[in-house]
């Protein structure tokens, strides 16, 4: 589904993030990235959604490198990017609207789809609102609601395109405790109903042991190549707080402490 | 505004205009009932012709000016390259009083209707464009990435982002001008001109010691202040209902 290939990037003339970076994920795979502030895991989630492009390397996502963000990537970020001066409805139905906009061109048929869908019908947003539990607020202003339902509303509006990537970015970090677990439980069924490959980019790492049956653990730059923690438990409602959760939390603390003590040694 | 408050408001005004009045006992300053039966007795006699004149001006003057300056305001606001090669131009004429070319325009437009418009439009077109570009350039990256993510591209940006955030702004800009804008009209109307409320006010009224009468020149020119005023309060609650949530 995505395949990093000797990958570098960097900001401006700054040290690389990535340097000859190599990293694939499958089809239908959970991922978790994590890793300490600054250690380039949005960087790499932006550079997957299309929104930079890679210095060196490629990136292929499903096959197709990806010079401008496809509409069947779904992107949800940390302040929930819904318009203001639309309705939670209007916000959802984004993707429809952008379809009709397109129409001509969405309905070229082309299998990376860098144009949203052509036919998605309002039942769909109407449905979508239903799951995600905002239907009740549906004629209200992103203003008008609480963090976890603008979020809501923005995995909603994500899964109306029918996305075969998800990509996350802290998209539960502004939230309370209560409500980011509800979150965290949600995306994972969410993904068990759709079979959408998610990525989620995190620095919780609980949040990243109970998403992430893969986890790719970032250090400090430049990142050359990948760690990788298996996490087959991960997506059961029932797995925070079994003894496995809190060894793969503990394996994930020491990976991320060697970290940040090789850097100080 | 409330309504009752707004009512409240112009009595107080009136009854203030009323003593003043008095006090001052002269036939230069007559009081609201005097100005009232003057008003009544003028809007047949020409009165009414001289406010849709400047009606007129000014809002052909508007409506130019949102044409011209939302639309520029919105590639400067989205554009950087675009913005670094205007706002140095944008810098120097911005604070420039534009009335102070009102002899050029006069020069250049003719006496009719065409100059004032194009001097009201002036005026606007430099509010509105600053006022929409900054708008437009302060929009969170986040927000314009998460509708991209979606699969809109620059078109789509303009229509489904930009406008829409720009609006608020854009009639903001609007609101604050308008005051601006009737004054220049009356002032481009006192002169080369035989219509208009300035030219009723001053050449017409004033020049013949017609004190009631300009007084109901005086007024009209008001009222037409105050109808743009509520105009664009309307239009902003109707394109911009985001705006005005309570904390529900």
């Amino acid at each position: 589904m995505v395949e990093v290939v000797d990958l570098t990037f960097a900001y401006g003339d700054g040290l690389p993030v990535f340097d000859g970076f190599s990293w694939t994920v499958q089809a239908g795979e959970a991922w978790a990235v994590i890793g300490p502030s600054g250690c380039g895991k949005s960087t790499l989630l932006y550079l997957i959604a299309g929104l930079r492009q890679p210095k060196g390397g490629r990136i292929l996502v499903d096959g197709h490198p990806v010079p401008r963000p496809r509409a069947s990537t779904g992107l949800v970020l940390q302040d929930y990017g819904l318009l203001p001066w639309a309705t939670v409805w209007e916000n959802v139905a984004l993707p429809m609207r952008l379809g009709q906009f397109y129409r001509a061109k969405g309905e070229a048929g082309n299998a990376e789809r860098p144009y949203p869908r052509p036919d998605i019908v309002p039942q769909q947003v109407d449905a979508w609102l239903e799951r995600l539990g905002i239907a009740d607020q549906r004629s209200k202003y992103p203003a008008q609601l609480s963090g976890g339902q603008r979020q809501r509303a923005a995995i909603a509006r994500s899964l109306l395109q029918q996305p075969n990537l998800l990509l996350m970015d802290e998209p539960f970090s502004s939230l309370d405790a209560v409500t980011r677990e509800d979150l965290q439980l949600l995306t994972a069924e969410l993904r068990e109903e759709t079979g959408v490959t998610t990525l989620v980019v995190t620095h919780t790492i609980e949040e990243a042991v109970f998403l992430g049956r893969r986890i790719l653990v970032l250090g400090q730059p430049p990142n050359v190549r990948p760690r990788i923690v298996d996490n087959a438990g991960a997506g059961e409602a029932a797995y925070r707080g079994q003894p496995a959760f809190w060894a793969k939390v503990a394996e994930l603390r020491a990976l991320l402490g060697e970290e940040s003590g090789g850097r100080s040694g | 505004m409330r309504r009752r408050d707004l009512l409240f408001g112009s009595l107080a005004l009136l009854v203030l205009w009323q003593l003043l009045s008095w006090m001052l006992r002269t036939e230069t300053f007559p009081g609201p009932w005097e100005t009232a039966q003057a008003f009544v007795a003028a809007v047949p006699r020409g009165l009414a012709r001289h406010f849709l004149v400047s009606g007129y001006r000014v809002v052909a003057g508007i409506v130019l000016a949102m044409l011209a300056a939302v639309p520029s305001g919105l590639i400067l606001g989205q554009s950087p390259a675009l913005n670094r090669f205007f706002s140095p131009i944008l810098y120097i004429t911005y604070p420039v009083p534009k009335i102070v070319f009102l002899p050029v325009i006069l020069l250049l437009f003719g006496i009719g209707d065409t100059s004032k418009i194009v001097i009201i439009f002036l005026i606007l077109f430099f509010q509105i464009l600053v006022v929409v570009r900054d708008q437009a350039a302060a929009l969170r990256p986040e927000l314009i990435y998460s509708v991209r993510s979606l699969g809109a591209g620059r078109r789509a940006l303009f229509r489904y982002v930009y406008l829409p955030a720009t609006v608020p702004a854009a009639l903001t800009a609007l609101r604050v001008s308008i005051g601006t804008a009737v004054a220049v009209l009356f002032f481009a109307e006192t002169f080369a001109t035989t219509a208009g409320l300035g030219y009723y006010i001053i050449v017409d009224s004033w020049g013949r010691l017609a004190y009631a009468d300009m007084y109901a020149g005086v007024v009209a020119m008001s009222l037409l202040g105050l109808l743009l005023y509520f105009l664009v309060d309307r239009l902003e609650r109707w394109l911009a209902p985001w705006m005005f949530l309570s904390d529900a």
